[in-house]
């Protein structure tokens, strides 16, 4: 198992050696003149020469990419060109609240996807399998944004059960100290229960509205997965030895339906931070989501570099972990 | 010698053509859901075509004195804050998702099929270096790396082409890159080898054509989340540079403002992405399951 771990960490090596070159050149080899692109038609010439020096422009290009290497190594990912704040700050404070959001997502895609897989499998061809396949056709044709405007529109304005944007109620919420950043925890912490409700209240609409794309992949994948073992000798063994359905379906179906869905709900991740960037426009969620959002409309190239970077990170780390708990899960995978 | 040596391969190879196209044609005939994704690409598709035809107004035309108008018979869409017509707006939206998705999942073929050809046919070293590099541009979750390359080349429907096409180029390198190497060492294959075919011979005339069902299977599907994350680029403001194009997405950014008051303008623009993915979705599906009659169920 330790081998191999190494062996995983090792192959990350080349593709985060190719991530920096790729990112290297979004912001340096950036069409045009970089200064107009980043500064804007008006640019001064005083500003644009002090913007050359900040990149290190004049530099041999070579030169530039061993300088942002050894910046990134330092953990240095640069600050903003619009208002000079640090990225790794900015960023770290609105990270909380993307988890906060994505976890809630995922919750509810994976205790409402695979039990729906299931019974979809029990009742295959039936009425409830049609449903369910309608349900998973819908999430997966449906954009986030339309179906979290769709919600917005129902449950926030028309029945006016839950809240329309936001984190919390901003004037309840005046004099909360947020040290975790995770407002349920935070809530918690300060002694509010009632603004904890409230948070829990704000989070629903976008946790459906994200979870709901791999809600329909685990449904699928669950299904198809329980299917593909219902069909195997041991299983018909297992029943014609007389064993209980319930037994059967614990100890013989998904202790090997598992390894499938498990490996999907990894590569949801990937996803779900992408959606995140749609979910949190549309919600006015402050999280790293709207702040890649208000890069882009700033051109604040270096946020934008900084941000793909991490979000790739992150995306590799979760990759690596559901590579990990997949060869745990199955031992085939070590030896080969 | 030479004319039994000929023809033999020729008619063995032209009835095993007949037999599995015709085959696959029949059963997606009979696949209802399949059919129904047809209806909904045939609408899609067809508003595309006939948008200057059927489209009752322009798309850019509209009196303000008309604007934010619930459906009606005159607008059977309603109209927009500047008092354009919705349903025109859309049947013109359709054309911008339909040239721009189909035009970004053809290049991502084209992409895709060279790396995957060149990495599954030649192994080695260039297989890892160009699946290194496929991983690279996976590692970028989804719509960032289309947001990645719209920043950098700035706004147009060229850029959004390309960004959605890089998008997709990697998945369908390794989809044929990954059946191509089962191929190779499948017993039909090993035959034909045997029996002196070259590499190039090999390549196109053996195992291409098997290679190919996942990825015609997977363009219909990407054509779905391509129609989608068009879509997405244009909310999050990165569609079309003129804001007036009648573009899906950024249709929506600009009714979010009236989700209360205007509800339509929401529901429309909404409905026509669904329904375009819905098509693409059920078709891709339904391909599958004709195209590999293994994998019935």
């Amino acid at each position: 198992m330790l081998k191999y771990t190494i062996r995983r960490l090792l192959a990350a090596i080349p593709v985060l050696f190719g991530l920096s070159i790729i990112l290297f050149a979004f912001v340096h080899l950036i069409p045009g003149d970089p200064c107009r692109s980043i500064l804007g038609q008006h640019a001064s010439v005083e500003s644009c020469n002090r913007l050359r020096e900040n990149l290190g422009l004049n530099d041999p290009m070579w030169l530039q990419y061993i300088h942002y290497l050894g910046k990134l190594l330092r953990l240095d990912f640069g600050a903003s060109i619009i208002n000079n704040k640090p990225f790794l700050v900015e960023f770290g404070v609105r990270f909380p609240a993307t988890i906060e959001l994505a976890v809630a997502a995922m919750l509810f895609a994976v205790l409402v996807g695979i039990p729906l897989g299931r019974l979809a499998a029990r009742h295959t061809q039936g009425a409830i399998d049609g449903g369910v396949t309608i349900v998973s056709l819908f999430g997966v044709s449906i954009p986030v944004f339309v179906l979290a405007l769709t919600l917005v529109f129902i449950f926030a304005v028309q029945l006016q059960w839950l809240p329309t944007q936001g984190r919390i109620d901003p004037r309840a919420a005046v004099r909360l100290a947020t040290p975790t950043g995770f407002m349920l925890v935070d809530t918690l912490l300060g002694g509010r229960p009632d603004l904890f409700v409230d948070a829990l209240r704000h989070l629903v609409l976008p946790a459906i509205a994200l979870g709901t794309i791999p809600l329909a992949i685990i449904t699928r994948i669950t299904r198809a997965a329980v299917l593909d073992v219902n069909n195997e000798d041991y299983v018909r063994t297992a029943r014609a030895k007389g064993l209980k359905e319930q037994r059967v379906d614990a100890r013989h179906i998904m202790r090997n339906a598992w390894l499938p869905v498990v490996t999907v709900i990894g590569l949801q991740v990937g996803g779900l931070l992408a959606g995140a960037v749609l979910t949190e426009t549309v919600f006015a969620w402050n999280g790293v989501g709207r702040y890649v959002v208000d890069a882009i409309q700033n051109r604040d190239y270096l946020i934008i570099q900084s941000s793909i970077l991490v979000f790739a990170l992150i995306f590799l780390v979760v990759n690596l972990l559901v590579d990990l708990s997949y060869a745990y899960l199955n031992p085939r995978i070590r030896y080969s | 010698m030479t004319a039994p040596a000929t023809t033999v391969p020729a008619v063995a190879e032209r009835r095993a053509s007949r037999g599995l196209w015709s085959d696959a044609w029949r059963r997606l005939l009979r696949n209802k859901p399949a059919m129904l994704g047809v209806v909904c690409i045939v609408l899609f598709v067809g508003a595309a075509i006939l948008a200057p035809v059927i489209a009752p107004y322009g798309p850019l035309e509209g009196e303000l004195s008309n604007r934010l108008l619930p459906p009606s018979p005159q607008h059977i869409m309603g109209t927009d804050i500047q008092g354009r017509d919705q349903y025109t707006r859309i049947l013109y939206g359709a054309q911008i998702s339909l040239v721009v998705g189909v035009g970004a999942v053809v290049m991502a073929l084209i992409m895709g099929v060279l790396l995957g050809a060149l990495a599954g046919g030649l192994g080695g070293k260039v297989d890892a270096v160009l699946m290194r590099s496929t991983d690279v541009l996976l590692s970028i979750p989804g719509i960032l790396l289309a947001i990645g390359i719209i920043a950098w080349l700035d706004r147009g429907l060229w850029q959004i082409t390309l960004a959605v096409a890089v998008t997709y180029a990697p998945i369908f390198a390794r989809i044929l890159r990954g059946s191509l190497l089962a191929l190779r060492e499948s017993d039909y294959v090993i035959a034909a080898r045997s029996v002196g075919a070259g590499g190039g011979r090999l390549l196109t005339r053996h195992m291409m054509p098997n290679a190919l069902t996942p990825l015609i299977v997977q363009a219909t599907l990407v054509l779905a989340t391509a129609v989608i994350d068009i879509a997405g680029l244009g909310f999050l403001g990165l569609g079309p540079p003129d804001p007036r194009t009648p573009e899906w997405g950024t249709m929506l950014t600009d009714a979010r403002r009236f989700l209360q008051s205007a509800p339509w303008l929401v529901f429309f623009p909404g409905a026509a992405i669904v329904i375009s993915a819905i098509g693409f979705n059920l078709l891709g599906d339904g391909l599958r399951e004709s195209l590999d009659p293994r994998l019935k169920r």
